[in-house]
């Protein structure tokens, strides 16, 4: 009997609006505790909460981009239990009335493409935070989060294996990525992700036991957390034991999971609708507007980029990774009508290089598209040779000039010009007699040595295939 | 009989609002000497009335200072304005009359408080209340019940929650009084205490900074020595905020003006009532009968109007508002603020306080309220009153179809005395039976006195029901009512007598 796991995954993402979802408090992360706080964030008796419009907004975006429908009338509930970090000991979610249901995402896993359903999409407050480490004895509470828009984004459980979750929740990030909506920081928490999985037999539709999964840390962990818990439920059947549903903790450690503390009974969240907050209508007019600013998304780009400038599906997935690479590449070629594959390829290569090596964010380099176009248009031309380019391409970055600029003003043109080749190669000669003579006598890596040397000369500035056939024909030899 | 009355020299605490107020104006009379005879007066009849849970007068001789001097144009300049203790007030105590706010200083003034101050009002907080409103009577105060001045013997409760607020300004130790309504709290001890009380429709006054019971429910309201303070004082505090999201952006009216016009030809809808628990007062009945007959002599017309599920509404509202506020006071857990009690965990800590902290109605409601909202109940109990709330408001868009004020009791009887209701919690929930309905509709409702009971001269009240923002219609109709009797006239004399000491 084959097992299939069947994943399903909750993904939590705070917006990274400048304030609040129910208040004008800043959002910062870092900030001294207890800074970014007000009545309203705090729960303080006789404040009340107003929707931020523009978290509103942005969950409409994040639906759409995710071919959600919207609802019609979206209502807040009060979530209710009590913990420490919740200042009201209710949090304010959605819970029949969410934003967006029924929506999807499409990702490719082994070559073959899979589309992963979404549940629902819906808007809550985040809860602050337990400050366990300023004492032995105390916990200070921290409630600089409260209060800072979440969107929950719950798929159905149409996940097959680890390596799906692992490709979903990189597809997700990558789009919400383009929407410009969460910095997507796991490390931070802007991005966070429960998961739960279950064992059946394979083409059974009624579902195992399923168990869920807290304190991922990476999506690395997720993946690595399925296929352990995989494995763990797989070994528990074929032992003929039962699977318990709970809820257990990834330990990254040891990587593996344990079961979290039980609770002593069934959590009931005693949801009902908030009533300082009335329902709200989605008119067909907001929806139109956030439509309209949903920029092209990673998939269609991925496919446009292969049909239009012929790259790989490689080269178009890696050009994609943020909305801001890929409008690079597009202003490089499009700006300096340059060759897409050079082009691709210095972006990936060099560049990427530069920035890993700098540790400096794609946000950080301001320059004109263009001028990656002017570069290569250079390389493609003969202006420079791929040497000097790479000198080029630094003082680009660095200096923040044109390459064509860099050219014109830094003597780095390759020298093309047959007299001056040929003066050249006469005074190698001269100044070389010897690996002159040991060419004549047929000895052909000797006028390597001599091309090496013009080259030297020239500072690299000399064409070297011009420059080898000047000094061959001064030599007489045809070899 | 009483004894003798001990009559007082008359002050200038003995004012309605708009008389004081057109003093200061005139410069009859000045700020200080207005703010030191009501000062006198609390400081001599505090001790037996308990209307305020504290007064700080040094701090109010500097409030008025600055208000007199920063808002010389304002409607209420150098008017003292007293506000029940679950208004937030910067700096203040706010302690909603329970233990488990011990020590709370909220740092932000309610949009009312703003509205006031920005008219040159001067704030006397800590009006004694029933702890987070849950009553009518003030006697789940912490801090003891307030008395009903009206009653010779001081053994009548002045109704509640907002008991001190009304007590205050019928006694003369307030000039005017902000109370909040949740199923009768304004109206009731107006009742009970002779005074005005006008809940506004729902949305009409912000709720930003009322410290939350039933949060679909609470309206502020003005208690007031007549109609036309009450006019006064809601023209100032009315209108949208945008840090409610359920007030309203409807434009507010000069309230003040709207009192001037005829009531003749306007219809009053006369409700067939439930019978009442234990019955309607006789002298109940017969006051509000002669109201009636008296805006009949004013013009108006009376037509029959049902409202069916009126005998619905006290079981709906004990549902719906006790699950809102079993999520209201979630947040007492002696975590942020307030009392805190030590426990082992976190969690002990939070039942420790909350054991400690809270008086037994408050638990009362939060244990009801928790159950109607349990998994497996929810539908049977939660959904089931929202549903009947439902149909109360349309029953109540039916009967405005009919007729433009509808009209009945505010209380089946006047006020009851201490300990009579305080151990039967149903019978206490029963006296809120006429007023309730007009919270789950979220329509405007005012009492005005209306007469007195036979044997002990214990104010009635006539409730007015008005359509949503036509509070300006239940003032008009109070001022005609008020003009053509003399009962503003008999609760200053009373006041003025100082019968019971």
């Amino acid at each position: 009997m084959t097992l299939e796991p069947v994943v399903g995954l909750e993904v939590h993402l705070q917006f990274s609006t400048d304030t609040k979802l129910f208040c004008g408090c800043p959002t910062a992360f870092g900030a001294p505790p207890n800074s970014q706080t007000c009545p309203v964030c705090l729960g303080l008796p006789g404040a009340l909460p107003v929707l931020n419009a523009r978290a509103f907004a942005w969950g409409i975006k994040v639906a759409l981009a995710f071919g959600c429908e919207l609802a019609r009338i979206m209502k807040f509930d009060r979530k209710q239990y009590f913990y420490p970090d919740l200042p009201k000991n209710y949090q304010i979610s959605q819970y029949d009335q969410p934003l967006a249901q029924h929506g999807h995402l499409d990702v490719e896993v082994g070559g073959e493409p899979r589309r992963i359903r979404i549940r629902r999409i819906h808007l809550e407050e985040d809860a602050g935070k337990l400050l366990h480490e300023a004492s032995p004895t105390e916990t200070y509470v921290d409630f600089n989060r409260a209060g800072i828009p979440l969107l929950e984004i719950v798929s159905e459980p149409d996940v097959r294996s680890a390596e799906e979750a692992y490709e979903y929740l990189t597809e997700l990030k990558t789009t919400v990525g383009y929407l410009g909506v969460s910095t997507c920081n796991m490390e931070e928490g802007s991005l966070r992700c429960d998961t739960n999985v279950s064992l059946r037999p394979a083409g059974r539709e009624e579902l195992g036991v399923k168990v869920e999964i807290k304190n991922l840390n990476s999506f690395r962990a997720v993946k690595l957390a399925l296929e352990y818990e995989e494995a763990r439920q797989r070994q528990c059947l074929e032992r003929g034991e039962r699977i318990v549903q709970d809820t257990r903790l990834w330990d990254a450690k040891r990587q593996v999971t344990e079961p979290m503390r039980s609770k002593e009974e069934a959590a009931d969240y005693r949801y009902f609708p908030e009533p300082d907050l009335v329902p709200f209508v989605i008119e067909p007019a907001m929806v139109e507007a956030a439509g309209g600013q949903l920029p092209e998304l990673p998939a269609a780009r991925r496919r446009r980029f292969c049909e239009a400038y012929g790259l790989s599906e490689y080269d178009a997935r890696v050009l994609t990774q943020t909305w801001a690479l890929g409008r690079l590449f597009e202003d490089a070629v499009r700006g300096a009508n340059a060759p897409p594959k050079p082009v691709a390829n210095w972006i990936m290569g060099d560049f990427l290089a530069y920035l890993n090596a700098k540790q400096a964010p794609l946000e950080s380099i301001k320059l004109p598209g263009e001028w990656f176009g002017h570069l290569v248009q250079l390389i493609e031309d003969g202006t420079i040779s791929g040497k000097m380019a790479k000198e080029v391409f630094v003082q680009m970055l660095e200096r923040e000039v044109d390459p064509n600029t860099l050219v014109a003003e830094g003597g780095l043109r390759q020298v093309v010009d047959t007299a001056e080749l040929d003066a050249l190669a006469a005074r190698v000669i001269a100044a070389h007699p010897g690996a002159a003579d040991e060419y004549a006598k047929g000895k052909l890596t000797a006028l390597m040595y001599l091309v090496g040397q013009g080259m030297k000369q020239s500072q690299g500035t000399a064409n070297p295939t011009q420059l080898t056939e000047a000094l061959r024909r001064r030599l007489g030899g045809s070899a | 009989m009483p004894a003798a009355p001990a009559s007082r020299t008359p002050g200038p605490a003995d004012l309605t609002l708009h008389e004081l107020r057109d003093r200061l104006r005139a410069g009859t009379c000045s700020p200080s000497e207005a703010l030191e005879d009501l000062l006198a007066r609390i400081e001599r009849r505090n001790p037996a009335l308990n209307v305020y849970l504290g007064c700080e007068p040094e701090r109010l001789r500097g409030e008025l200072d600055r208000q007199w001097r920063d808002h010389p144009g304002g409607r209420l300049r150098g008017v003292p304005i007293t506000v029940k203790s679950n208004i937030c007030v910067a700096g203040e105590p706010v302690s909603c009359a329970s233990r488990i706010l011990e020590g709370f200083r909220p740092p932000y003034d309610a949009t009312v408080i703003e509205r006031l101050r920005a008219e040159g009002a001067v704030i006397v907080p800590r009006a004694n209340m029933d702890e987070f409103a849950f009553g009518s009577s003030t006697e789940n105060s912490a801090f003891g019940a307030a008395r009903n001045p009206r009653s010779p013997a001081l053994d009548r409760v002045p109704g509640g929650s907002s008991g001190g607020s009304a007590a205050a300004v019928a006694a003369d130790v307030a000039i005017a009084a902000l109370g909040s309504d949740t199923g009768g709290s304004i109206r009731q001890p107006a009742a009970f205490c002779g005074v005005v009380g006008l809940k506004p429709t729902y949305g009409r006054v912000s709720r930003y900074g009322l410290v939350a019971f039933a949060s679909s429910l609470d309206q502020i309201g003005p208690l007031t020595k007549d109609a036309r303070d009450a006019a006064v004082l809601l023209s100032v505090i009315a209108g949208h905020d945008e840090r409610d999201s359920t007030s309203a952006p409807t434009a507010v009216p000069d309230y003040e003006r709207e009192l001037d016009g005829d009531i003749a030809g306007m219809r009053i809808g006369i409700p067939a009532l439930p019978e009442a628990e234990g019955g309607l007062h006789a002298d109940v009945r017969t006051a509000v009968d002669e109201a009636v007959g008296v805006l009949r002599g004013l013009g108006m017309k009376t037509e029959a109007v049902g409202l069916p599920r009126l005998d619905k509404s006290v079981a709906t509202y004990y549902v719906v508002a006790t699950a809102e506020a079993s999520s209201n006071l979630a947040r007492y857990d002696g975590v942020q603020f307030g009392l805190r009690r030590a426990g082992p965990s976190v969690l002990e800590m939070s039942v420790n306080t909350r054991t400690e902290g809270f008086g037994a109605e408050a638990k009362r409601r939060i244990l009801l309220g928790t159950y109607v909202l349990s998994q497996g109940y929810y539908d049977a109990y939660y959904l089931q009153a929202m549903k009947v709330r439902t149909l109360i408001r349309r029953d109540f868009e039916d009967a405005f179809r009919r007729c433009d004020v509808i009209v009945m009791p505010t209380a089946p009887t006047p006020a009851f005395r201490f300990g009579e209701k305080l151990h039967d919690p149903l019978q206490m929930y029963l006296s809120d039976v006429f007023t309730i309905a007009a919270n789950l509709a979220g329509v405007p409702a005012l009492s005005v006195c209306c007469g007195t009971s036979r044997a002990e001269g214990l104010p009635i009240g006539l409730q007015l029901i008005g359509r949503p923002f036509e509070e300006g219609r239940l003032l008009r109709v109070a001022r005609a009512f008020e003009d053509a009797t003399d009962w503003p006239a008999r609760r200053r004399a009373f006041a003025q007598a100082e019968t019971p000491r």
